[in-house]
């Protein structure tokens, strides 16, 4: 009886104390931090960020996995043509036409081919949301001539417009990605414009202006961070697109000219003329490729999941 | 009517006066709408108004008019707004914006859309003394937390850290409120401020503005289609319909006397504790929608039990004007409710009919 008591009157004081504490995390749990909680529940966003993060530390470590140098020509004598040495002893997936070992190409290819689409969708994320906020903030003539403008982008074909501009700026890596972040720009002006018209119009923006704050910050301090999560998602599936652009141009012969670097699209590219007798040399460029693109969709799609309000609380 | 609603009153001079206030959204190719016309009244500092009508009757177009909120394109506002003698109609931005917060401050319906979900409480509140008030961020965050102590909400420090969507209703209700009263306005409209809450939390939130009015004599405006709420809060009561003033009078005054045939029907489509159990409510015929305008006659005619012939303008010659009717009211009605001179508190509505 009374050591019933005594537990109860034990798990009363304890739960007395507890209440009395902040819970944990301190005061607010932002958005944010509940979205990302949202995430690492969701398997699906699991998946897309263990492949990111794959690739992201296999770009990084690509001098210390490597296991052979990706330039260095070797098996020279048993290349022939008509036959090309496959998987063996030292070259787990084989080499190439040329002797180089494929594993190492596709591991130090896959630096070129992340920074290229980092880079690229950043560039074209910022251009972008510069261009978005200006019409979405300033409303009025601002807002047509820039949303005009972006149509007219919008008009031309990505893969077009990116070829246009890489032959336009001529054959190196930077004219690469400033050709994928073009394609980039207005689909990030156009879905930042919209998400901050449908802000502006919201019951906060008008109570803050009920409250007399100024419009520069309503803009930055309330429409914009609400505007965000659109941006967000759409760069993390950029990603993938900006990387399957890379590719393309470089299959394109539009590429890096420097054979220094090696870089999936290239390697696509000089597969083709292979393709019969090595197949592989096409098959392994093109799954990283499908593979990391797929690793940025899922965590893209999950983070929509995430940030919708609909998912919220 | 400014000017003798404030008469009475030692309060002194009114803090809003409106006068002939119309508003009209324009729309190319199409016929002006007419969302608010000649809606004139004034608040003098410690009391309360009430704008009373059924949605679409212009009370809350006529709160964002005064506030100086309606979008500039397509609406045109006429007629004479003033806070303190300033007139605010054609005044430019950066005037209102120095005014709205500091001077008026407006609490809107729906709490939680009206807070940014973004946004900790806190920076939300100190947003506002950081604007108006000439403070630190130190002192803004102290003052804040004071404010929401203030309005009752426990905890302010923690709260302050917090996210909208970690309040309750009534909470976010409450730390509206007190961004609303941060800088201690003259003038507070509330729209619609406890459609969005539970029985309980309204009578809260009621109560909290009535100790408020007292205690700082801000003058207060109150929109709402709760005679609820009218009759616990509002010391005069305007009730709107189709954009006009139809009835003025003073609380009391109009929950036993209602004259025009559209309040009568109001009270009479609210439950009564008084009434016999199971006796039908009685709603006023057909919807908002049911209309005429008042260039054509009165606009309640279509549903009026009351209405005559003479209710049209083609009939009568002339359109309804809003009248004086007895001491401190007025009336827009040719055919309004007759009330027996005694005993008549007790049966307002339905002896009328």
């Amino acid at each position: 009886m009374t050591a019933v008591g005594d537990v109860r009157r034990r798990r009363i004081d304890e739960l007395a104390a507890r209440a009395g504490q902040v819970p944990e995390g301190e005061g607010g749990v932002s958005l944010t931090r509940s979205a990302f909680r949202r995430l690492r529940r969701n398997p699906v966003a699991i998946i897309g960020a263990v492949i990111v993060v794959v690739f992201l530390v296999v770009a990084a470590l690509a001098p210390w996995l490597a296991p052979r140098d990706p330039l260095a020509q070797s098996l020279l004598s048993e290349i022939r043509p008509g036959f090309i040495p496959g998987s063996q002893e030292g070259y787990p997936l084989g080499v190439d036409n040329l002797g180089r070992d494929l594993l190492s190409r596709l591991i130090w290819g896959s630096r070129q081919s992340l920074l290229i689409g980092v880079v690229s969708t950043v560039l074209g994320v910022a251009v972008g949301m510069v261009l978005g906020v200006l019409a979405g903030a300033f409303g009025g003539w601002v807002d047509t001539v820039v949303m005009r403008f972006v149509d007219i982008m919008l008009s031309i074909p990505g893969l077009l417009m990116a070829i246009s501009i890489s032959v336009l700026l001529g054959q190196n890596q930077y004219a690469l990605m400033i050709a994928i972040a073009v394609t980039q720009v207005p689909i990030f002006a156009r879905l930042l414009r919209g998400s901050m018209l449908v802000q502006r119009g919201s019951d906060y923006a008008v109570a803050a202006q009920a409250l007399g704050v100024k419009r520069g910050r309503i803009v930055f301090g309330h429409v914009l961070p609400n505007s965000l999560s659109p941006v967000i998602v759409q760069g993390t599936l950029s990603l993938a697109t900006a990387i399957i652009e890379a590719a393309a141009l470089s299959f394109l012969g539009l590429g890096d000219p420097d054979l220094a670097r090696p870089e999936w699209g290239a390697m696509l590219a000089n597969a083709q003329s292979f393709l019969s007798i090595r197949p592989e040399l096409a098959i392994y460029p093109a799954l990283c490729i499908i593979v990391v693109a797929l690793g940025f969709t899922l965590l893209g799609e999950s983070l929509r999941e995430a940030l919708d309000p609909k998912f919220r609380r | 009517m400014s000017g003798a609603a404030a008469a009475g009153r030692p309060s002194g001079a009114p803090v809003l006066e409106v006068d002939d206030l119309a508003v009209r959204f324009t729309r190319r190719g199409e016929a002006d709408t007419s969302a608010v016309d000649g809606v004139s009244f004034a608040v003098s500092p410690g009391e309360t108004i009430g704008l009373v009508g059924e949605s679409g009757c212009g009370k809350s177009v006529t709160s964002l008019a005064v506030m100086g909120l309606l979008p500039r394109r397509n609406v045109q506002v006429s007629g004479s707004v003033r806070l303190d003698g300033r007139e605010l109609i054609g005044a430019d931005d950066a005037t209102l914006r120095g005014l709205r917060g500091a001077d008026m401050a407006m609490v809107f319906q729906d709490p939680l859309s009206s807070l940014n979900p973004t946004v900790p409480i806190g920076t939300q509140v100190t947003e506002v003394l950081l604007e108006h008030r000439d403070m630190t961020k130190k002192e803004a965050a102290d003052e804040a937390a004071r404010l929401l102590d203030r309005v009752g909400i426990p905890d302010p420090l923690r709260r302050l850290k917090e996210y909208p969507h970690q309040l309750s209703g009534g909470m976010r209700q409450r730390a509206l409120i007190a961004m609303a009263l941060s800088c201690s306005p003259r003038l507070l409209i509330a729209d619609e401020p406890t459609t969005a809450l539970d029985v309980t939390i309204q009578a809260q939130i009621l109560e909290l503005l009535r100790e408020l009015v007292v205690d700082t004599g801000t003058a207060l405006v109150m929109i709402t289609h709760d005679l609820g709420v009218v009759a616990g809060l509002c010391d005069r009561v305007h009730v709107m319909y189709a954009g006009k003033i139809i009835e003025t009078a003073d609380r009391h005054e109009l929950f036993a006397r209602p004259r025009q045939p559209y309040t009568g029907g109001l009270l009479a489509s609210v439950p009564r504790l008084d009434s016999p159990r199971g006796a039908p409510l009685t709603p006023i015929r057909g919807s908002a929608r049911d209309t005429i305008s008042w260039a054509e006659g009165c606009a309640f005619a279509p549903r009026c039990d009351n209405a005559q012939d003479d209710c049209l303008t083609e009939v009568a010659g002339s359109t309804v004007e809003l009248v004086p009717d007895g001491p401190g009211r007025q009336l827009r009605c040719r055919h309004p409710l007759e009330h027996p001179p005694a005993a008549a508190g007790a049966t307002a509505s339905g002896a009328a009919r």
